[in-house]
């Protein structure tokens, strides 16, 4: 029996392609470790656990995975807002972070040398900045591993 | 003077951090403690050095990576590369791209296939099973993704079998994750001295 993980179980995937997905079982339980390391890690930097959730559900939403968007959410407090890409941050001083979050998760082909620079002279520290790229990298991950089975299980049933 | 590669290539960069990597000297015991989980034992590479700002993120990925990159068993090795270039194309990631293109002719003893990629795009003329893998991994790397029942049904037609459909969404979704490291944090550029 494996342990329950977002990428299998936290999706509406319960029964999702058995065999190959337990030949892999060490992948899906360091996959459920990465995911506590970016959004509930022991040292947050400047990045709180709820500000992680809320950019968490941001990206989902962004990434029409709403479901997990709503699990995210919830540990998202007062900055559950934030899950509404609509939302630019500048009420809670975020704006910047937020334009950054956005363009790495949509854009990412896009993205500069100015785009950190621009942090950099808001005052962001840079291990902020790796703390920042290793959620929307994670992020990315887990939501296309997340699509990737349930077409897998529609296709392979 | 550096000069920042903005053209796919096998000849892989060298990677320029674009913040200030974790100091080996100021590098605290979590720090040291997971810098010896990475590959190299030897010289600890800029890139994990600035991951390492992220301590705990650092440990738990270097394992994962090796096991979707490396693991026995399911997809070929070079059909992950494939999966992981089609990502790194996707997203304009020159380092990565050129690490894997590498690896990818290294292990199929042939750089036709990303000659072809390279030369002609996402529109390359390639067999019916590389075909069937590079459009599903480039669909799933959009965002969000626009892989279908089609393109999955088209790896089943390909011959690909469940173990290896899943091998190939790890692969391709991991590189979602490294280039959103890789293409964010630095710069592929050639050094003076090894310039071509």
């Amino acid at each position: 029996m494996m342990m329950e993980t977002t990428a299998l179980t936290g999706t509406g995937l319960t029964g999702a392609p058995g065999a190959a997905v337990e030949g892999r079982a060490n992948i899906f339980e360091m996959t459920q470790a990465a995911e506590e390391a970016v959004l509930r890690p022991n040292d947050c930097g400047a990045w709180s656990h709820e500000l992680r959730a809320a950019l968490a559900a941001r990206i989902a939403v962004q990434n029409d995975e709403h479901g997990l968007a709503e699990r995210y959410a919830t540990g998202a407090g007062s900055f559950a807002p934030l899950a509404e890409p609509s939302q630019d941050g500048s009420a809670e001083g975020l704006a910047a972070v937020l334009a950054f979050m956005d363009k790495v998760a949509a854009d990412t082909r896009n993205v500069a040398s100015t785009d950190i620079a621009g942090l950099q002279a808001a005052g962001i520290l840079d291990a902020d900045i790796v703390r920042l790229c290793e959620l929307n990298a994670f992020l990315a991950y887990q939501l296309r591993v997340v699509a990737g089975l349930r077409l897998m299980k529609g296709v392979f049933a | 003077m550096t000069k920042v590669i903005t053209k796919f290539t096998r000849n892989v960069p060298h990677w320029q951090p674009r913040v200030k990597p974790v100091d080996l000297k100021e590098a605290s015991d979590e720090q040291l403690d997971a810098l010896k989980v990475t590959p190299s034992n030897t010289k600890v590479s800029e890139y994990v050095l600035t991951l390492a700002h992220d301590v705990e993120s650092l440990k738990v990925r270097s394992p994962l990576f090796n096991a979707i990159m490396y693991d026995k068993g399911g997809m070929s090795r070079a059909e992950r590369e494939l999966g992981a270039l089609a990502a790194s194309m996707v997203n304009h990631c020159i380092y990565c791209a050129a690490v894997h293109a590498a690896r990818h002719a290294q292990l199929e003893k042939s750089t036709e296939v990303t000659d072809r990629l390279f030369r002609d795009g996402a529109d390359a003329d390639l067999g019916p099973r590389d075909r069937a893998i590079f459009d599903f991994a480039v669909a799933l790397s959009r965002t969000p993704s626009q892989a279908g029942p089609e393109e999955m049904a088209a790896l089943k037609d390909a011959g690909l079998d469940e173990t290896e459909v899943l091998d190939l969404i790890l692969s391709a979704s991991l590189f979602g994750w490294a280039n959103r490291l890789m293409h964010i944090l630095g710069d592929p550029v050639r050094l003076p001295e090894t310039a071509a």
